[in-house]
């Protein structure tokens, strides 16, 4: 950490906007890097509230649940340091591999196909419906990122129940042999799951593939247009490469948000019928504030978090390289 | 605005289903909860609104200078803030300060409420054990000695008493119910005279029989719920088959937590095995393991099954769907003549150790069993007995509700069963509640259930 130091501006005719000589300012920038300048200050200050936000709810917490992850702790009583045993007794979980299994399915459907959808779709937008049309398809597909959760989980709950609205418009097309209570057979939860989280996730991938689109030089699809290049090329020689910043973000949160899940689960099928839609998040939560097991339930969370890294490791790599 | 009723209905559910599961039950007894209380069901005469206890000088009481009341109570479940409202009629120096909280909530937010600075003088408990553990629940033997509360009918007491193991049925007083559940089978009235059923079933046989008319008529048998959000349902036939079929003093230890029991026993096995049965032949909805607690309510009120097993929490809720249509009677034994056995919990309510005003909270809860008005607004509320001494009068219940049936049911119990959900506070959702759903998916066995509850039981207990 440098000294601060007040700088003395040196009044001339040619000053910058903050009273400072040009020249002066300049070399300082160079040839004395380790001063604090003023802009710094302000700057950190600007940084502080959002700063302690961060500090007091993620960065402490997180310090925290490491540490509740090696006590025996009910969340009240005083804790007794156990060691690795939390750690030990997660492995013991008779369902835990297939809690992480569900989570990696889920990628498919919160990931994958949100992304690849998402592209398509914000491609056919920014092709075909400029201007109100886009305006108009670009709400509705988000809305579903505006509604609360719990309220969307009920909805769904009542949309593929077996009176549900999905069933009836089976049976109306002569499918009656297909309905069925989509979130309570065991074949057909997780992807009636994955069906609510590609409702919720594709809105957001759009939204945000729609504003990378919108950066890219429509004179290069004007070319290519020239060029004879029918829809399908044009998407795949310029909106897929130039678009990749965006498709790393994309993946980025739509992984995590697999890989971590736990409200779009809860509110849908609190990871029944048996375990079939059981994940992780869910898992944490019934140790933590169900069975108050404070310490198995921190030691699962900081091992989910060593797992989202790894995963997304890669991806930010790959998001880095494709920026550069 | 159905949707609406619907949201509602959510709230409430949530609210009325874990009333049951509250972890605070009868002890191991095989006298009925409250027994006293349901000698005269159909009262004709209102009841005076009349304050019949004095706070005397001797007796614990809110004495006259102005306080506030602090409590939590369950949202979805107004009767006990009516029983305040009357209450600061009565004695109109206390006023309350309450807080509504969801069940869901109130697992993860009582001890930290009770730990606080500023603790809640009254709250209604989600579990009781690890509480007073934890040193956060106030020792009320004394108020009960004082008040007399230990001259009422035993069990209702016992069943929130904790021994010096923390093994419940004896021993200090942590906590006070409000009022006293009844679980049984209810069935709509006109359907059961369809499939021929004149009077409830004395077996189990005779109401499988039943199971198979209604079948064979093309009714749905038995509605019931059993999605994971609201809980597996079929935990309540389950449990009935079990005490049906075996004595309920062993089922108690195992939700008492006494060292070595268990629940894959022989008779355990036959109860499961019957359920197992059941669900093969369809007497359950096929969709089961999606319906909620609330749709299952609100299917049975439409006429959609003709029995369902539940508790009498939903007795407001069946009479308003189905107006003089409803009837109850509790499990049938196995063999005729045999106990009948029904689970039965407690409206729990505690006083943090550290509260302000413990005293006025103890003297509500003397008044809440005593005063015919607090009474009278228990059974209208809720339904269900409101316990009391063994000579309190009964309220007046409108002839032709199902209130009528489940209060007279309370002498006919000759066992008294907490809930198999309550056994640790993780069971129900990592054991019972999975396992069932996999029976009705074809995936687990009776045997394999009662085995992969058990090894859960033992895990979670080390834990």
């Amino acid at each position: 950490m440098t000294m601060p130091m007040r700088i003395q501006p040196i009044v001339e005719s040619a000053v910058t906007s903050d009273n400072r000589h040009p020249a002066a300012e300049i070399s300082r920038r160079i040839f004395r890097p380790w001063k604090i300048r003023r802009e710094d200050v302000v700057g950190w200050l600007f940084v502080l509230p959002a700063l302690t936000m961060y500090v007091v709810f993620v960065i402490v917490p997180f310090l925290s649940t490491i540490q509740y992850s090696f006590f025996k702790w009910n969340g009240v009583s005083p804790a007794t340091w156990v060691g690795l045993k939390n750690y030990a007794s997660i492995f013991q979980a008779p369902n835990l591999i297939g809690t992480v299994i569900n989570a990696f399915l889920l990628v498919l459907w919160f990931s994958v196909i949100p992304v690849g959808l998402g592209l398509v779709v914000a491609s056919v937008i920014h092709r075909v419906a400029t201007g109100r049309l886009g305006e108009i398809a670009r709400t509705v597909l988000f809305l579903p990122q505006v509604i609360p959760l719990v309220a969307a989980g009920i909805i769904w709950g009542w949309l593929l129940a077996l009176p549900g609205l999905i069933n009836q418009i089976l049976k109306a097309f002569g499918l009656g042999m297909l309905t069925r209570a989509w979130l309570g057979d065991f074949d057909t939860a997780l992807p009636a799951v994955g069906m609510v989280g590609i409702w919720v996730l594709l809105g957001f991938c759009i939204v945000l593939l729609l504003t990378g689109m919108s950066k890219v030089d429509p004179s290069l699809y004007e070319s290519a247009r020239i060029d004879g290049a029918g829809w399908f090329k044009e998407f795949m020689a310029i909106t897929v490469p130039l678009l990749r910043y965006e498709i790393g973000v994309c993946l980025t949160v739509t992984v995590v948000a697999a890989l971590a899940a736990f409200d779009i689960i809860w509110v849908t099928t609190a990871g029944g019928p048996g375990s079939s839609t059981s994940v992780p998040g869910v898992q944490i939560y019934i140790l933590g504030f169900t069975q108050r097991a404070i310490g198995p339930a921190s030691a699962l969370a900081v091992m989910l978090m060593a797992l989202v890294v790894l995963v997304i490791i890669p991806i930010q790599f790959l998001t880095k390289e494709i920026k550069q | 605005m159905a949707h609406q009723k619907k949201n509602l209905a959510l709230v409430g559910m949530l609210a009325g289903f874990t009333m049951l599961f509250s972890a605070c039950g009868p002890a191991a007894t095989d006298v009925p909860p409250t027994q006293a209380p349901t000698k005269a069901v159909v009262a004709t005469a209102a009841q005076g609104a009349e304050p019949t206890e004095d706070p005397a000088a001797a007796l614990p009481n809110c004495g006259t200078d102005p306080i506030v009341m602090k409590v939590v109570f369950e949202t979805g479940w107004d009767m006990p803030t009516k029983l305040t409202e009357e209450f600061t009629k009565q004695f109109p120096n206390v006023t309350w300060d309450i807080t509504m909280e969801q069940f869901a909530n109130l697992i993860t937010t009582t001890p930290l409420l009770l730990a606080s600075d500023n603790p809640p003088d009254l709250i209604r408990l989600p579990t009781m054990t690890s509480f007073a553990q934890d040193g956060l629940l106030l020792d009320m033997d004394t108020y009960a000695t004082t008040f007399g509360w230990d001259k009422w009918p035993v069990p209702q007491l016992n069943q929130n008493r904790l021994d010096a193991d923390w093994v419940r049925g004896s021993g200090t007083l942590y906590a006070m119910g409000l009022n006293y559940s009844m679980t049984g089978i209810f069935y709509n009235k006109k359907l059961a005279a369809q499939i021929g059923m004149t009077e409830p079933p004395k077996t189990v046989a005779e109401l499988e029989d039943l199971f198979a008319k209604a079948k064979a008529a093309g009714l749905q048998p038995i509605m019931e719920w059993g999605s994971a959000k609201s809980g597996m349902g079929l935990a309540f036939p389950l449990q009935n088959l079990m005490a049906a079929y075996g004595a309920v003093e062993p089922i108690n230890d195992w939700i008492f937590q006494k060292a070595g029991a268990t629940i894959d026993t022989p008779t355990n096995l036959t109860a499961a095995q019957h359920l197992q049965d059941w669900i093969e032949k369809g007497y359950f909805p096929p969709d089961i393991n999606a319906i909620e607690y609330t749709d299952a309510a609100d299917r049975f009120g439409k006429g959609e099954g003709v029995f369902t097993f539940n508790g009498d929490w939903q007795n407001g809720g069946y009479d308003a769907a189905m107006p003089g249509n409803v009837g109850f009677f509790l499990m049938p034994p196995a063999v005729e003549g045999g106990g009948y056995a029904a689970m039965s919990a407690p409206l729990t309510y505690g006083i943090a150790a550290k509260a302000k005003h413990a005293d006025c909270a103890a003297f509500f809860f003397d008044w809440a069993g005593r005063n015919d008005a607090a009474r009278q607004i228990n059974v209208d509320g809720m339904g269900s007995n409101p316990g009391g001494p063994a000579d309190a009068k009964m309220p007046t219940v409108k002839a032709g509700s199902v209130t009528v049936d489940t209060l007279a049911a309370g002498p006919k119990l000759s066992g008294a069963m907490d809930f198999i959900a309550n056994a640790t506070s993780a069971i129900f959702a990592q054991g019972w509640t999975p396992e069932l759903q996999k029976m009705v998916g074809g995936k687990q066995d009776a045997a394999g259930l009662l085995k992969a509850v058990q090894e859960e039981y033992l895990r979670e207990l080390s834990q």
